[in-house]
């Protein structure tokens, strides 16, 4: 009995007990419905509920769990000369006897026979049923697949029982407790919030499985490379090992890739604040309405267009003008008609990721400054300064602490910004002041040692979580302190 | 009153004083200046977001036509199935010679001499590598064309569809031009025969990853896209409105309250790419779930999107006034019904404009993709989310990696494609928002 | 009738009340919002060193006219003024009339006390500061102690200048709000309720202020408070729908107005 079978039966279970309750609730209302505390459909959705939900979460449990406990068992089978070499053979043996016993329900019992009786090969049969196989087969695994298939076919049985019992357990239950005065609509709603209250965890839960896994990784990486040397190192070459050879010391040094994220998003942010601010300044205190309800969506449509359309348009528009034009000034001024800056450079990507903020600025600016309450503009005005001056000393002045906020948001945006820098910044990782290099982010090498294929003990990739959870720490900051900056600011002025 | 100024004129008023110096000339090109910063900052914004769209546009437009070469290709019996075995062994037909019928129909068009290979050589290299297939899949389906001359128009190779569309530079030595004399003299002579003639390129559409520009679509990225979406859709909207409900209806105004709310803020704004790499932690490393697969792509877009659609759902709850729920309430309703049966779809505009804007985000999210293992080389349609597949994103970040001008002209295609479905998705969320806005 | 008394009083002070030159004149004013009127050919005309209250029911069109006379109204979008207004001789809607230069010339003090973000001298001292008006610091110490003098404030916040204006309680809000228009030494002060957000007793002592100005400045204040109006103004005039009802003296129109909506208004039968 499949998995997906049970769940059926146990919804046309539900679906029963729905039809019986609220008939049930009819009936004990003989006729005269104001009778029943809650409406039949309440009662109906009371028995559902205790037919399906109890049952649903059984068999949600048991399907995480027992892969766990029978890999356990078979991996306690496994003979001591697999065991006794360490985790990573363990792991690869039981990796084996699965695929191999996933293989044999493939086979007919003839075909198990001559295999089981020896007298044909494990490897040469599973392989005629499309199931590849390293080498052949040691002795134990055929054993060990058999009981593998033997648990979870009594795992699946057991799985099927206790689940369709439980469901009709639960609604003969529900059935049993209707009558006219029961409350089932309360029951149900307290379900109901059961499960608003689940889904708003699933927020803290998001962060708390961020937290957690990255963390737990990164302190696998730990584990190899001492932290002073990851966050205070000051070179970084990882040399790639080819898989499984292992052992290979690389060097995994922050500094410079946090330099360069830092001097990338500095660049972005002085492109980016003026431009943005003034666009957010013209938009709230100058433009007339229709021309506000041109421009400011067409701004807006930058923050809508996708970091990777960002990143093509670094590679094959910004980074060759940059570069032709850095040529062309200096074979003017030179008479040598070289480049000095590189297509991929700090420079490169901070425009183009300058760009991509202007809209988050000016659209965060914009809601601070039309905080600011109009009596003040009136207050200025009145006493005869120009529009300029009072945007200057009292609008700017009183809305300065929400544009921090917006300002800091907008960093961590920055900061945290991935496609543009792939494509734009290069992955050299540098430390250097010269804006017209390349230099790498924190951001650039997660991608760079993630992508491909990997294995997941080394330090290589391990790294990345280190990154990340540095990243996911910087971040967090700036947003957390910026959303308290902006939250006061909007309680002060409602 | 009037005709006390009527009377009375100018005698009851004072002369104009001598005005005070406020330094009104200073200070109003001050403002001008001011006012000018701003407008040069707004046109700033716009030229930026014009050359953007131009670049891709510019780029893009030509990838929409793809350059075809329509031969008279001979299905020899000599040369598909010599032995004639086909009868027996149907798979015989998969691995024919089909690159020889394309080569002796080129050297027949082209009048070539056949003992010339380099020449040869050049003819061939003019129709893309994926006639073979192309071919096979003709004979294959239809046996019957064996021994027939049908005309078929195959892909020209990426180069000559590029110099087709006037996009190599013909004053690059021939020696470092990737198109020679000798075929752009062929070009010339197949287009006034009519046989090289430029198409709507289908293709694009539904052609999967290719190291071959001429071969390569977005159709297979554009179903690992969907799927995605529709995971996305089917779990962040009921997750997103349940949490958002909560936290607006119910939640006790407490210090966990107040953590979930700066939480939720915060992961509004956490780096996408974290988010990537808690996929590849849990649903992976942990759970054991496929790489690659749309499944796991769509689950981490999930995460993702929640908090942006519970921040418009709650704002959308909030604008509800509280006579609604008064009213309700007096009504005798409990709160559970009087927030799904008049709160709820009240808010409706609001929440589906912030789903709508929610998933577009994660539309062109590329990052988080490329960390749970979605930059692969997907040839053929995914049959399920549990498959590999990659995304639209990711196959223009693949593709943007390319050198060669057809890629560069395929990677502006795609984007333009994938710009259209999110100005349809915005359109829709503006027109949502429009039609059902309400005004308390 | 103590009040009655008084503003006998201020008339004896203001014997040949018209014989006081006029400061502004209004003619034919219309103020339209987008397609809607909010004012219908107005006549009226402020005379110097006068107290002149504006009085009538809400929406009356009091607050559009008093805005017209230092072009607040061009803050609000699709705003458009017709007719003319001349302050002195000068038509202040003339092309070359800058409207930066008007406002210092006619301040304004608002509904709300609102002022700005910043220390109390930071307030007094914007005004000056913009206009370019002093540039020692002895000198905005001068101004800033005068203004707040004249406000009535300076005892109350000599010693803390330097703390936020914000921080003050609504009454000494209001009248640090009247020491920042003061401070620019215009020649008008136009002042829009401004005690309609105070109580009583800071109300009082806004009154005496306005009371104390007028030897400075002509003062034009728009008024939901008869007895506010009876109280402080010298010339009074009533709005109704936009139209201008009837100008007269104060206490003429108390007692004796010409008009019959006047008198049904002042008897509390509508508004």
């Amino acid at each position: 009995m499949n998995t997906s079978l049970i769940f059926l039966i146990v919804l046309i279970i539900g679906l029963a007990a729905y039809f019986v309750a609220r008939s049930r609730a009819v009936t004990s209302a003989n006729g005269k419905l104001s009778v029943l505390h809650s409406l039949p459909g309440y009662h109906g959705t009371y028995a559902a509920i205790w037919a399906t939900l109890p049952a649903l979460v059984v068999l949600g449990v048991w399907l995480i769990a027992s892969p766990m406990l029978i890999e356990k068992t078979i991996r306690a089978e496994l003979p001591e000369t697999v065991t006794s070499q360490g985790s990573a053979p363990t792991e690869l043996a039981l990796g084996q006897v699965i695929s191999v016993a996933n293989g044999l329900r493939l086979l007919s019992d003839d075909e198990l026979a001559t295999v089981t009786s020896g007298s044909a090969t494990l490897r040469e049969t599973l392989a005629a049923k499309g199931v590849p196989m390293a080498s052949e087969a040691a002795t134990y695994l055929l054993a060990s697949a058999q009981d593998y298939n033997a648990l979870k076919d009594t795992s699946q049985l057991a799985m099927a029982a206790v689940v369709i019992i439980l469901s009709i357990a639960g609604a003969v239950f529900a059935l049993r407790g209707i009558s006219a005065p029961f409350r089932a609509r309360n029951r149900v709603e307290q379900v109901i919030l059961g499960a608003l209250l689940l889904a708003s965890s699933i927020a803290i839960l998001t962060t708390v499985g961020i937290i957690g896994s990255m963390l737990s990784e990164a302190i696998r990486f730990f584990q190899s490379v001492s932290p002073s040397t990851f966050f205070f190192g000051t070179v970084w070459d990882p040399r790639f090992a080819a898989a499984g050879s292992g052992g290979s010391e690389g060097q995994f040094g922050l500094l410079p890739l946090l330099a360069g994220t830092l001097y990338i998003a500095f660049v972005a942010m002085l492109f980016a604040v003026p431009v943005g601010l003034f666009a957010a300044i013209y938009m709230a205190e100058y433009a007339r309405p229709s021309v506000r309800s041109i421009a400011k969506p067409l701004l807006e449509i930058l923050a809508g267009i996708p970091t990777i359309v960002y990143g093509f348009f670094a590679l094959i528009t910004v980074g060759p003008f940059l570069r032709d034009v850095s040529a062309q000034l200096n074979g003017l001024v030179t008479g040598n008609y070289v480049n000095f800056i590189q297509a991929q450079s700090v420079l490169t990507a901070g425009i183009v990721m300058g760009i991509m903020l202007i809209p988050f600025v000016s659209s965060l600016s914009d809601d601070i400054i039309t905080q600011v309450p109009r009596s003040l503009r009136d207050g200025s005005l009145g006493l005869g300064a120009t529009r300029s001056e009072t945007i200057k000393k009292v609008v700017l002045p009183a809305a300065l602490p929400g544009i921090v906020g917006a300002l800091l948001l907008t960093a961590s945006r920055a900061v945290g910004e991935t496609m543009i820098v792939v494509l734009a910044a290069g992955v050299a990782a540098r430390m250097q002041l010269n804006p017209f290099e390349a230099m790498t982010t924190v951001t650039v090498k997660i991608v760079n040692q993630l992508t491909g294929d990997l294995e997941f003990n080394s330090p290589q990739t391990l790294v990345a979580f280190a990154l990340g959870i540095t990243l996911f720490a910087i971040t967090l900051c700036l947003n957390i302190y910026a959303l308290y900056i902006v939250r006061k600011y909007r309680e002060q002025y409602e | 009153m009037t005709e006390i100024t009527a009377s009375a004129p100018a005698t009851f008023t004072r002369p104009a004083q001598a005005r005070r110096d406020i330094g009104i000339k200073k200070r109003y090109r001050a403002e001008r200046r001011f006012r000018a910063y701003g407008m040069a900052a707004i046109l700033t914004g716009l030229f930026f977001l014009f050359v953007l769209l131009w670049t891709v546009i510019s780029n893009g437009y030509t990838a929409f036509l793809q350059t075809t070469i329509t031969l008279p290709i001979e299905f020899s019996e000599q040369v598909i199935d010599p032995k004639n075995e086909r009868a027996d062994n149907p798979a015989k037909l998969m691995t024919a010679n089909y690159p020889l019928l394309v080569r002796d129909a080129l050297i027949k068009a082209l009048n070539i001499d056949p003992s010339n290979r380099a020449l040869v050589k050049q003819a061939t290299d003019m129709v893309s590598a994926s006639a073979r297939t192309q071919l096979r899949d003709i004979v294959v389906n239809n046996q019957s064309v064996i021994g027939t001359t049908q005309n078929v128009a195959l892909l020209a190779e990426g180069n000559i569809d590029s110099a087709n569309k006037g996009q190599i530079d013909l004053n690059v030595a021939e020696a470092n031009r990737k198109v020679k004399d000798t075929q752009l003299g062929w070009m010339k002579t197949l287009t006034e025969t009519g046989a090289m003639t430029k198409n709507f390129n289908t293709g694009l559409f539904t052609f999967g990853a290719s190291s071959r520009p001429e071969a390569a679509g977005i159709g297979v990225a554009a179903v690992g896209s969907l799927y995605m979406m529709l995971i996305v859709l089917v779990l962040s909207l009921p997750i997103g409105v349940c949490a958002s409900i909560y936290l607006e209806e119910f939640a006790p105004k407490n210090k966990l309250t107040d953590l979930i709310e700066v939480n939720i803020n915060n992961l509004a704004a956490v780096p996408s790419i974290v988010y990537g790499l808690l996929g590849l932690a849990v649903f992976i490393n942990f759970a054991g779930m496929p790489r690659s697969a749309a499944l796991v792509g769509g689950l981490v877009l999930t995460l993702m999107t929640l908090p942006t659609i519970i921040i418009a759902t709650r704002a959308a709850l909030k604008a509800v006034p509280p006579s609604i729920r008064s009213a309700a309430l007096g009504l005798g309703a409990s709160k559970m019904q009087t927030i799904f049966h008049h709160v709820l779809p009240l808010a409706m505009p609001g929440v589906l404009t912030g789903t709508i804007i929610g998933l577009a985000h994660a539309l062109g999210e590329t990052a988080p993709l490329l960390l749970i293992g979605m930059v692969a080389f997907v040839v053929d349609y995914p049959g399920s989310p549990m498959e590999p597949s990659t995304a639209l994103p990711v196959q223009i970040y693949m593709w943007a990696n390319e050198a060669e001008r057809a890629f560069v002209e395929r990677t502006s295609g795609a984007i333009m494609i994938l710009l259209v479905f999110l100005v349809l998705m915005n359109l829709g969320a503006i027109l949502l928002r429009r039609r059902f806005e309400r005004r308390w | 009738m103590n009040m009655m008394s008084e503003a006998a009083v201020e008339k004896a002070l203001d014997q040949k009340m018209t014989t006081v030159p006029y400061k502004m004149i209004g003619k034919d004013v219309s103020v339209y919002y987008g397609d809607k009127r909010a004012l219908f050919d107005v006549n009226l005309n402020v005379r110097e060193n006068t107290v002149t209250a504006l009085i009538g029911p809400s929406g009356c069109g009091k607050s559009t006219f008093l805005r017209t006379l230092n072009r607040m109204n061009d803050t609000i979008d699709n705003c458009r003024v017709t007719g003319k207004i001349t302050l002195d001789d000068g038509d202040i809607y003339d092309a070359k009339i800058d409207v930066v230069e008007l406002r210092a010339r006619v301040g304004m003090v608002f509904q709300k006390p609102n002022p700005f973000p910043k220390s109390i001298y930071e307030n007094v001292t914007y005004g000056p500061k913009i206009h370019g008006l002093a540039r020692a610091k002895a000198e905005l110490d001068q101004i800033v102690e005068q203004s707040l003098q004249k406000a009535g404030l300076w005892n109350e916040v000599k010693d803390r200048l330097h703390e936020p204006g914000t921080g003050l309680s609504g009454g000494q809000q209001q009248r640090l709000c009247i020491a920042r228009a003061v401070a620019v030494s215009p020649e008008v002060i136009l002042m829009d309720e401004p005690c309609s957000a105070l109580d009583p007793i800071a109300t009082a002592k806004v009154e005496e202020l306005i009371h104390e100005l007028r030897t400075n400045f002509t003062i034009v204040i728009v008024t939901h408070s008869m007895q506010q109006a009876a109280r402080v103004s010298q010339r009074t005039a009533m709005f109704h729908l936009g139209n201008l009802v009837e100008e007269n003296d104060t206490d003429k129109m108390f007692t004796n107005p010409d008009d019959q909506r006047t008198q049904d208004y002042i008897m509390g039968r509508f508004g």
